[in-house]
């Protein structure tokens, strides 16, 4: 399944959710925030939000800014 | 203490964590500032290197007061948008609003931060507004909700001082929620001289990070930000276009 994430085009070998796109990116789902189709998706959601061809995904986090 | 919508802190000084050389640097740099608020940036993770680049790799969330901020938003929508990802990191409902209006300047859109501030207000966020040194808008900012009004010394990241204390000194004097100055300062005399129109609180990054010695600088800030609020109220001399003995005039030698 292709995924826009971060705006790149990516192929998402096995996830079906945004919980599991978390793990198989190698990402701490405490430690970022997702936005799914411009929806923020809240940490207790992010197992039963599906992921669908073509979806445009954010994951976002803090750094170092003034 | 300074006390915004509800939140005491112990220092006045606030701090950015942006532009360090490296992380080890800016940890002790903010240590020495001795600041308990240091600001955050929203932005992508970096999907194809390690999950280290975040800033909660190194400072502790616990130990210090995350304010998110949204520089780099130049629309109301834009700024919203950022501000909500901002809260969903879980930390607290404060937010850093910039609206930027201009690239060579970063002086913000005033039009879109206080649309902005509405809204954010109205979701619940405690806004503390990133503005100009007028005092109508920072006015308009107070009555849209914003928690704090941060007017600028001068434009983000020059270094230029404060170029205009009066008008710093009148928006303190009318509004009532805290006025923390936010920009421009680069060394500890511009702090000082900040804190001296009896505002609230300051904020910096540039001044501390791109220092020959952050460490160093953070200090001198630290001490300059105390320095100008303890004459703030200690209260300063008139000031006179003539000269006044100090020493007796009267029993001088013949």
């Amino acid at each position: 399944m292709e995924l826009v994430i971060n705006g790149d085009r990516r192929d998402i070998l096995k996830s079906t959710t945004v919980e599991e796109l978390l793990a198989e990116l190698g990402l701490d789902a405490r430690a970022v925030v997702v936005e799914h189709n411009r929806v923020i998706i809240r940490r207790p959601s992010l197992a039963s939000t599906r992921l669908a061809e073509g979806d445009q995904v954010e994951i976002v986090h803090f750094v170092g800014g003034g | 203490m300074l006390e915004i919508a509800g939140v005491t802190f112990r220092s006045r000084l606030m701090v950015g964590t942006g532009k360090y050389r490296n992380n080890q640097e800016m940890v002790e740099a903010i240590a020495a500032s001795g600041a308990e608020v240091v600001t955050v940036a929203v932005r992508r993770v970096n999907l194809d290197r390690n999950a280290e680049e975040g800033i909660l790799h190194h400072l502790d969330p616990k130990h210090y007061f995350l304010l998110s901020n949204t520089a780099g938003c130049y629309s109301a929508d834009e700024a919203i948008r950022y501000a909500r990802l901002g809260r969903e990191a879980g930390f607290n409902d404060f937010v850093k609003l910039e609206v930027i209006g201009d690239q060579a300047t970063l002086l913000p859109d005033t039009a879109g931060l206080l649309e902005a501030t509405k809204v954010l207000a109205k979701e619940g966020f405690k806004v503390l507004a990133y503005t100009n040194d007028d005092l109508i808008t920072a006015l308009r900012l107070e009555e849209a909700g914003a928690v704090a009004v941060m007017p600028l010394a001068s434009p983000i990241g020059s270094g230029l001082g404060l170029l205009n204390p009066y008008f710093i000194r009148t928006i303190k004097t009318r509004l009532s929620v805290p006025v923390i100055v936010d920009a421009g300062v680069g060394t500890a005399s511009d702090a000082c001289l900040v804190m001296e129109q009896g505002v609230d609180g300051i904020l910096m990054n540039t001044a501390l990070a791109e220092a020959t010695d952050p460490v160093g600088m953070s200090h001198a800030m630290r001490l300059a930000t105390e320095a100008g609020r303890a004459a703030y109220l200690a209260g300063r001399m008139p000031r006179r276009e003539v000269a006044i003995p100090s020493s007796p005039t009267s029993g001088m030698l013949d």
